[in-house]
């Protein structure tokens, strides 16, 4: 078995230029961020002895009298609207619990899922008794499933996209990268409810695994997830072999050229 | 060895730090992706890192979900290497479960809990190489990851030892200096409004000198969050740099 090993090197340090011309105003917990008790606090602040005193380290952001502190990385915060991808950890009385990387798990009821037949009606005892037939602690679906901080990843009109290169991707804003292969018929047939047995064929499977790479490269040097730029990273790796995109040299490579690509692109 | 000068004449320590001087610290937070928090920090020889995981849901019995706030669950470990010796440590042998609850003390002090109830904080701490101050070196260390995590805080936990040699107050004492038998105390300290998280001692101190030693392990705490506070600025500017918007 062939094995590659490589000396400790000294980090680079983050290249300022990058940065744009704005500056923030950035906090540690403990810092006094204002001493005029005429503005209202937001998350990420508390009121201590007359003074805002920030409680996480991030940048200061404010909104005519409303002053929060936005931290580096949280937990998912949910919101009206949002795509969230998850992971059944508990099956209960008419509902699933989901793991959706945020403070407390996520609850899926049984009424607000899409029945076989497209059929609407009220559930009944027997739709209950059958909810391990639909999904059940430890169900495997094709695809693979990468978890990211949910700060990475920008928030857009949709979240579901079918690249070019032959794999689909669900950014979930809670983080969660769904990837999987591309469905041949896109019929609305069933109202939603899709069963798919076959198997994947290798040429998918490389696109997928490629597309996986691409996004932890893309998490490792901290930059937004979007389908652009999840598109041109992986235009950008396709010189490299899949099991080297992930080795330093390579990575910072790949990254540099696709933040010249975005930069043309917005440009 | 006998006769081992801690404190010289001329004011040296063994290691030839005067009696109120801290030993180099170094650290660094985000050094795991994929915990939520994480940091390691060197203060000397002393090598700790930290690890935090949460809010999250409760694990195990829903019964110990506190219906007001967090609750915040410590684990200390020493690896078997830490020490001079190889000595294996199982996980929940006395020191080890002493140490996560003196952690938990303090930090229960410093995280805002109220802002999350019926979740669950876990706080990891492996302490690689043990030079003395390792309830020091943990909460420092950890302070940082709770800070990298995300997880709302008063202010940081800063913590220093302290001793007392020969009429004079040592700051951040060193295995030998710890071995050699004298009085020790760890403290750990919210710097900006001076507040004590927690104060342990077990050894014997004469109540005229406790002041005093109050006061060096106090300075060194504050000196300790002045080194902190660079850190995660440092760190703060970076990440805003590269997320660009």
């Amino acid at each position: 078995m062939a094995m590659e090993m490589r000396l400790p090197v000294a980090r680079k340090p983050v290249n300022e230029t990058l940065g744009n011309e704005t500056k923030k105003h950035l906090v540690v917990p403990g810092d006094t961020i204002t001493t005029d008790t005429g503005f209202m606090r937001g998350h990420g602040t508390y009121m201590g002895e007359e003074k805002l005193i920030a409680s996480v380290a991030g940048s200061v952001e404010r909104v005519n009298k409303l002053i929060c502190v936005k931290a580096l990385k949280t937990r998912y915060n949910g919101e009206v609207g949002d795509i969230v991808v998850g992971r059944i950890t508990e099956v209960q009385q008419k509902r699933w619990k989901v793991e959706t990387n945020s403070r407390l798990d996520s609850v899926l009821l049984l009424s607000s899922m899409n029945l076989p037949g497209g059929e609407l009606r009220r559930r009944s005892a027997e739709d209950e008794l059958a909810m391990r037939g639909f999904l059940q602690e430890g169900d495997l679906i094709s695809g693979v499933l990468v978890q990211v901080s949910p700060s990475l990843v920008k928030r857009q009109k949709t979240h579901f996209h079918d690249l070019p290169c032959g794999a689909s991707v669900i950014l979930g804003n809670n983080g969660f990268i769904w990837i999987y292969p591309t469905p041949e018929h896109k019929d609305e047939e069933a109202g939603g409810f899709i069963a798919n047995m076959e198997p994947v064929s290798l040429a998918d499977r490389e696109v997928i695994s490629r597309l996986r790479n691409c996004i932890v490269l893309m998490v490792n040097q901290k930059m937004m997830l979007y389908d652009t730029s999840i598109l041109y990273c992986y235009e950008v790796s396709l010189p490299h072999q899949i099991k080297d995109i992930l080795k330093p040299k390579i990575m910072e490579e790949i990254v540099m050229e696709t933040r010249q690509r975005l930069l043309e692109q917005e440009g | 060895m006998a006769g081992l000068e801690l404190l010289s004449d001329q004011g040296y320590r063994v290691d030839g730090r005067r009696a109120g001087e801290l030993r180099k610290i170094q650290a660094r937070m985000g050094v795991f992706t994929q915990a939520d928090g994480s940091a390691y920090i060197e203060q000397g020889n002393t090598k700790a890192l930290a690890v935090v995981y949460g809010p999250h849901e409760i694990r195990g019995s829903r019964a110990r979900a506190l219906p007001d706030r967090a609750l915040v669950n410590c684990q200390y470990s020493s690896a078997t290497f830490s020490t001079g010796e190889r000595k294996k440590r199982p996980h929940g042998d006395r020191k080890s479960c002493e140490m996560g609850l003196q952690l938990r003390q303090t930090f229960d002090a410093a995280i805002l809990t109220q802002l999350h109830p019926r979740s669950q904080i876990d706080i990891y701490v492996q302490v690689l190489q043990a030079d003395g101050g390792t309830y020091a070196a943990c909460v420092n260390a950890a302070t940082l990851a709770v800070m990298d995590a995300g997880i709302p805080m008063r202010d940081f936990v800063c913590a220093c030892s302290a001793g007392f040699v020969d009429g004079t107050a040592l700051a951040d004492l060193s295995h030998v200096e710890e071995a050699a038998g004298g009085p020790q105390l760890a403290l750990a300290l919210l710097p900006a409004s001076g507040q004590i998280a927690l104060l342990e001692m077990d050894a014997r101190l004469h109540e005229d000198h406790l002041e005093q030693v109050l006061e060096t392990a106090a300075q060194a705490a504050r000196d300790v969050h002045t080194l902190l506070d660079r850190v995660v600025r440092q760190h703060v500017h970076e990440a805003s740099i590269l997320l660009g918007d």
